[in-house]
C-alpha cells in the first residue's frame, strides 16, 4: 500500500516536471501612489489577460505575469525590473504607467538586453531609436500624435490664432514643445503661451494674458483634474472661443469635477474613449469594444479606462510576437530568447488594437498613425462625445 | 495692463493673499506659543474639505479613522488621569458614531460641521503625541518632526482621497458684480471669516485668561510656569485654534480652488513665508505679509507665469537677510 503511494507521488511529480516551464513575462505598473488612477485598471487587465491567456496558452506554455507595484517611484521602478530580471528571469518586461519611471527603466533592460513595452505616453521613451532604445518599444499615443490631431481638427474649424497654457513641469513642456511645432507648420498663429504649477489655486493671471491676445482657440496642457481650473477660469471670465484639452484628461475624475465648466471641451482621445460610437469601418471598434467588455464582465460596469487598454495592446503586440519566436528559440535559453523576441517584436505590422494599427519598424517603435489612434472627442451633456475621426 | 486687467489681478491677489493669511495667523499663533513650526498645517486644512466630499458621497472618510486612533493613543498615554482618558475615548467613539451618521444621510449642513469636527482633535492630538513627549527639544528638532508630520499626513490624505481633485459646493454660490469686476459671492465669505478670526483672536489675547496665558507662555515659558500656567496645555489651545481657523478656512476656500490631497504644502508654504515676513512673531505684519506675497504672486502669474513660484520664494532671500542683519543679538534658545 504504501509502496502504491510513493509510486503514485513519483509518477504525478514527473508528470507535472515534463510540463514546460510558464513563460515569464514581468509587469511593473503604478499601482498605488499619484499615478495610481492609471495604474490600477493597468493592474487589472493583466489579471484578465492573464487567466485568459491560460485557457489557450500561448503555442501550449502557459502564461505567468509577475506584477510588481512601483508606486509611482522611479526608483522603486528601477529596482522592481532588476529584480524582474536577475531573480526572476523574464523574458520581457512591460511597464511602467509614469514617463519619468520608464525613462529610468531604459538603461536596466538595455544593458540586461530585455525587450521592454512602455505604458508611458512621452515620445522621449522610444525616440531616438538608439542602441539602448532599441530593446524599448511603447503603447500609448505620443503627445505629437495629439497635436497633429489637434491641429488637424483646428484648421478644419477654421482656427487661425492659437494661445498655450500648460503645466511647467515634464508635460506641458512636451506639450508646448510638440504643439508649437506642429501649429507653426500647420499655419497656425501662436499668440500666447503661459506655465502654471499642478498645484496652483489660482490662474487668473495667465488667463487675462491669454483673452488680451484674443485667440481663436486655447489648448490646455495639463492632465487630470488640474487641468479643470484654467477652463474655469476662461469661462469665469467671458472667453467665448474654442477650448482644447490633451488627452491626459480623459477620465471621469475630470467630467466629475469640472461639470458645467467642461461642457464643449474638445479633446483628442484614443479611439476606445467612444468606442461604442465609432463608424463601423474603424479599425480598433471590435478589438476596443472587445476589451470593455471583458473587463466590464470581470470588475463591473463602467469600471474601464482607457489606460488600461495600452495594457491590452502591450498584450496584443506581445502575444503574437512570443508565438514567432517560440518558432526559432528555446525560452530555457534566455539571452538568445530575449534577442529573439526583440527582433521579432520590432517585426509587429498591423496589429489592430484598442488604440490603433501598430506597425514597429527600425526607427519607430511606436509605430502609429494619427488617423488612426486619434479620434476627436467634445464633452456633451457630462459625456464623452465622437465628433470627428481622421480616417 | 489696463484699470481692468489691473483690478482683476488685485481681486485675485487679494483673494489668495487672505487664504495665506488665515495660515500666517496659525503659524504665528502656534510658533510663539510652542515654537514648532507647524509645517502639516497645509495637511490639516485640505483633510476637512475633503471629508467632507466623501461624505457628501455617502462614504466614510478616512480621517475619522485617523482622528479617532490619534485620540485613543491619547488616552492610552494619559491613562493615569483616569477621568481625561475616558473622556478621550468617549470623543474617540462619538467621532466615528458622527461620521457613519454624516455618510448614511445626514444633510448638507451636518456633513459640513462633521467634516470640521473630524479634524479639529487631530491639531491638539498631534501636539500630544508628538511634540509633548519633547518639552525640551530645539526649534530644528520641532521642525524635523513637524517636516516629518508632514509627509505622513500628506500620504495619508492621498490613501484616504485618492489622487484627484474634489470640489464641494460652495456656501454661496453665483457671481456679485463689483463695478465691472465678477466676484464669486463665496469670496466674501471667505473674508469675512478672515476678518472674524483676526478680530476673535485679537479680542481671545487681550480679554480672555486664557488668552493671556498664552501670551505670557509666548513671551516667558519658565516664567509662565512658575505663575500656574501649564506650558502644555497652552500648547494644546494653541494647536486646536490653528486647526480650526486651518479646517474652517479649507471649507471655505475649497469650492474656490478645487481641493485635492497635495493642495496643503503649497498654501501652507507662502503662509510661511508671509510669516516670514513678520518674523513670526507679529500678527499684523504677518497679515501684511501674506497680501504682498498674494498680490506678487498674481501679478507676476500675469507677467511671466513660468517663474511665479520662483519670484515668491525668492523673496525670502532679501527679508531673510535683513532679519538675520536685526536679531544678530539673539542667538540661543530659551530655558
Amino acid at each position: 500500500m504504501k509502496r502504491w503511494f510513493f509510486l503514485l507521488v513519483a509518477a504525478l511529480g514527473l508528470a507535472l516536471s515534463q510540463q514546460p516551464a510558464p513563460l515569464k513575462i514581468g509587469v511593473v505598473v503604478s499601482a498605488t501612489g499619484p499615478a495610481a488612477s492609471l495604474g490600477i485598471p493597468e493592474k487589472n487587465t493583466f489579471l484578465l489577460l492573464e487567466e485568459e491567456a491560460n485557457k489557450r496558452g500561448v503555442a501550449g506554455r502557459r502564461v505567468q505575469f509577475i506584477i510588481l507595484d512601483d508606486a509611482s517611484d522611479t526608483t522603486q521602478a528601477v529596482r522592481s525590473t532588476r529584480k524582474l530580471i536577475q531573480e526572476d528571469g523574464v523574458l520581457a518586461i512591460i511597464g511602467t504607467t509614469t514617463t519619468p519611471a520608464s525613462l529610468g527603466m531604459i538603461d536596466v533592460v538595455a544593458e540586461a538586453k530585455v525587450p521592454m513595452i512602455s505604458l508611458a505616453a512621452s515620445k522621449s521613451i522610444i525616440a531616438p531609436v538608439d542602441a539602448k532604445r532599441s530593446w524599448v518599444f511603447k503603447t500609448p499615443q505620443t503627445e505629437e500624435l495629439m497635436a497633429r490631431a489637434i491641429i488637424a481638427d483646428m484648421k478644419e474649424r477654421g482656427v487661425k490664432s492659437v494661445a498655450y497654457i500648460g503645466f511647467n513641469d515634464a508635460y506641458g513642456e512636451g506639450w508646448w514643445t510638440f504643439f508649437s511645432q506642429e501649429a507653426k507648420e500647420g499655419g497656425l498663429n501662436v499668440v500666447a503661451s503661459e506655465r502654471y504649477a499642478r498645484t496652483d489655486t489660482s490662474v487668473t493671471g495667465q488667463i487675462l494674458k491669454i483673452i488680451a491676445a484674443r485667440p481663436d482657440a486655447v489648448l490646455i496642457g495639463a492632465s487630470g483634474t488640474p487641468a479643470v481650473l484654467p477652463q474655469r477660469t476662461l469661462n469665469e471670465r467671458g472667453y467665448k472661443g474654442l477650448i482644447y484639452q490633451t488627452h491626459g484628461v480623459a477620465n471621469p475624475d475630470f467630467l466629475r469635477v469640472g461639470g458645467k465648466d467642461v461642457e464643449g471641451t474638445l479633446l483628442p482621445a484614443g479611439p476606445i474613449l467612444v468606442a461604442e460610437q465609432l463608424p463601423s469601418g474603424f479599425p480598433s471598434k471590435r478589438p476596443a469594444l472587445d476589451y470593455i467588455t471583458r473587463y466590464e464582465t470581470k470588475f463591473g460596469i463602467g469600471s474601464y479606462s482607457t489606460f488600461g487598454a495600452h495594457a491590452y495592446d502591450a498584450w496584443l503586440i506581445l502575444r503574437p510576437a512570443l508565438e514567432r519566436a517560440l518558432k526559432n528559440a528555446n525560452p530555457d535559453n534566455l539571452t538568445a530568447f530575449r534577442a529573439a523576441l526583440r527582433d521579432e517584436l520590432e517585426a509587429t505590422k498591423n496589429v489592430v488594437a484598442s488604440h490603433g494599427v501598430f506597425n514597429y519598424s527600425k526607427d519607430d517603435h511606436l509605430g502609429l498613425r494619427f488617423q488612426d489612434t486619434a479620434v476627436m472627442v467634445q464633452v456633451q451633456n457630462g459625456r464623452w462625445k465622437l465628433v470627428r475621426t481622421f480616417r | 495692463m489696463d484699470w481692468t486687467i489691473f483690478s482683476f489681478l488685485l481681486a485675485d491677489g487679494l483673494q489668495n493673499g487672505t487664504i495665506y493669511a488665515l495660515l500666517a495667523l496659525c503659524l504665528v499663533l502656534v510658533f510663539a506659543v510652542t515654537r514648532v513650526i507647524l509645517v502639516p498645517l497645509g495637511e490639516l486644512l485640505m483633510f476637512a474639505p475633503l471629508s467632507y466630499a466623501l461624505l457628501l458621497q455617502g462614504q466614510f472618510p478616512g480621517t475619522a479613522w485617523l482622528s479617532a486612533s490619534m485620540l485613543v493613543a491619547w488616552a492610552l498615554l494619559d491613562r493615569s488621569r483616569l477621568r481625561l482618558a475616558l473622556a478621550l475615548l468617549l470623543l474617540a467613539g462619538g467621532l466615528l458614531g458622527l461620521a457613519y451618521w454624516g455618510s448614511h444621510g445626514a444633510p448638507g449642513w451636518v456633513a459640513w460641521l462633521l467634516a470640521v469636527l473630524v479634524v479639529l482633535p487631530m491639531g491638539p492630538a498631534t501636539y500630544r503625541l508628538f511634540f509633548e513627549p519633547l518639552p525640551r527639544g530645539t526649534v530644528l528638532v520641532y521642525l524635523i518632526l513637524a517636516v516629518g508630520l508632514h509627509f505622513v499626513y500628506q500620504g495619508l490624505g492621498l490613501v484616504f482621497f485618492g489622487p484627484e481633485q474634489y470640489r464641494p459646493p460652495p456656501l454661496l454660490s453665483g457671481e456679485a458684480n463689483l463695478g465691472s469686476l465678477p466676484l464669486p459671492r463665496q469670496v466674501f465669505v471667505v473674508y469675512a471669516f478672515a476678518l472674524l478670526a483676526m478680530l476673535g483672536l485679537y479680542l481671545f489675547f487681550t480679554r480672555s485668561l486664557y488668552g493671556k496665558a498664552l501670551r505670557a507662555c509666548a513671551v516667558n515659558r519658565l516664567g509662565a510656569r512658575i505663575s500656574g500656567i501649564n506650558p502644555s496645555e497652552a500648547g494644546r489651545v494653541a494647536f486646536l485654534l490653528a486647526t480650526a481657523i486651518a479646517a474652517v478656512s479649507g471649507m471655505l476656500i475649497a469650492p474656490l480652488v478645487n481641493a485635492a490631497y497635495f493642495m496643503g504644502f503649497l498654501l501652507g508654504l507662502k503662509g510661511f513665508v508671509a510669516g516670514i515676513l513678520g518674523g513670526l512673531i507679529s500678527y499684523p505684519m504677518a497679515v501684511g505679509g501674506a497680501l504682498v506675497v498674494g498680490l506678487l504672486e498674481s501679478y507676476s502669474s500675469f507677467v511671466a507665469s513660468a517663474y511665479k513660484e520662483a519670484i515668491v520664494f525668492a523673496l525670502l532671500l532679501p527679508v531673510l537677510f535683513w532679519r538675520s542683519l536685526r536679531t544678530l543679538e539673539l542667538g540661543g534658545e530659551e530655558e
